[in-house]
């Protein structure tokens, strides 16, 4: 049986690759929001508080084009209700957790460690303390995206922009999904997903990000339906 | 209120991650709900990873020669026999660089 301690190991391990995006993605955040006039603290305090990459530059980029504090608190809530989906899919590995445990443990899912954590989890069912992992990969990405948004408040965007770093996003993420390729079930579920987002890319307040899931989600109930 | 709003958009988003965590009871979702989540990857990142390499900084539709799209076949492919995150991130990245930087200078 593996410990607590070396479980927690497993998770860090596993997002570490993810380091490659999310620190550049930090240090381009912290930037741009200094970049927009905002104070170095209060850029900061985006990370720390409501902890979303792309849901803190949409936020600071809105107030500084003279949107509405409403139109900004909405736009965060929108990008960032994707989590309402991680959190249903790992509240399996959660549920025997103590509702102080829980809270806790609800701050620190992220993207990728959600990914890794369900990718990893799920092949070992029977893990005796699961929440460990799910803790060593947000906690693993909490640090960095703290010290890379720091990074890039103080130093400024030191990457060069030629570099197109910013295409390290999608990368991260195809590397989450790529191996579902060989489903056939998931595919047809990605493509939906992919093009609903690409037509639903306009829509008000990114909602593309979720409504794009939702679609998906809906096209793999009724598939799940004619299957049977 | 720039302050304000951070701590209520903070608060709004922790709420998004507790809120099926620790306030939803596992029995409340059906079997049908549950077989449905699986592919919650599957739903959600493609919706992140399609705008990423097919929309410009502007919002608009790249050309097909545009060199993300490249990149992105690259990782695929890279990803798809590989199965590591590493190989499938630096590989995208590397013939994404060396397409601006090399074939189209």
């Amino acid at each position: 049986m593996l410990s607590k301690s070396k479980i927690f190991f497993k998770g860090i391990v596993a997002v570490l690759p993810h380091m490659l995006s999310v620190i550049p993605f930090g240090i381009i955040t912290g930037a741009i929001g200094v970049e927009l006039g905002f104070n170095p603290i209060l850029v900061y305090a985006t990370s720390l508080i409501i902890f979303g990459g792309a849901s803190q530059i949409i936020f600071m980029q809105l107030l500084s084009g003279g949107a509405s504090s409403l139109v900004a608190i909405t736009s965060v809530g929108v990008i960032n209700s994707r989590h309402l989906l991680y959190g249903a899919v790992l509240s399996e590995y959660l549920e025997k957790l103590s509702f102080i445990k829980k809270l806790f443990i609800s701050y620190f899912i992220v993207d990728q460690g959600f990914a890794e954590s369900n990718k990893y989890l799920r092949q070992n069912k029977n893990l005796s303390n699961p929440h460990y992992y799910v803790l060593g990969t947000g906690v693993t990405l909490w640090f960095c995206w703290q010290l890379s948004t720091i990074s890039g408040i103080i130093l400024g965007s030191f990457i060069p922009e030629e570099l197109g770093l910013k295409f390290a996003i999608p990368l991260t993420f195809l590397a989450i999904i790529v191996n579902d390729l060989r489903k056939l079930d998931h595919v047809f579920v990605m493509l939906v997903s992919g093009f609903a987002s690409l037509i639903l890319f306009d829509a008000p307040f990114k909602s593309y990000i979720i409504l794009s899931p939702i679609v998906a989600l809906i096209a793999a109930f009724i598939m799940l339906r004619l299957k049977k | 209120m720039t302050w304000l709003s951070i701590i209520i958009s903070g608060i709004v988003t922790y709420f998004s991650r507790m809120a099926m965590v620790a306030l939803i009871d596992r029995e409340m979702l059906g079997t049908k709900v549950k077989e449905v989540l699986n592919y919650v990857p599957a739903a959600v990142f493609p919706a992140i990873i399609f705008p990423g390499v097919f929309f410009n900084d502007f919002g608009l539709l790249v050309e097909i020669t545009d060199p993300k799209i490249y990149g992105a076949i690259v990782a695929l492919v890279v990803g798809f026999y590989s199965k590591s995150v590493i190989a499938t991130i630096v590989s995208g990245l590397l013939s994404y660089w060396f397409i601006i930087f090399f074939l189209l200078r």
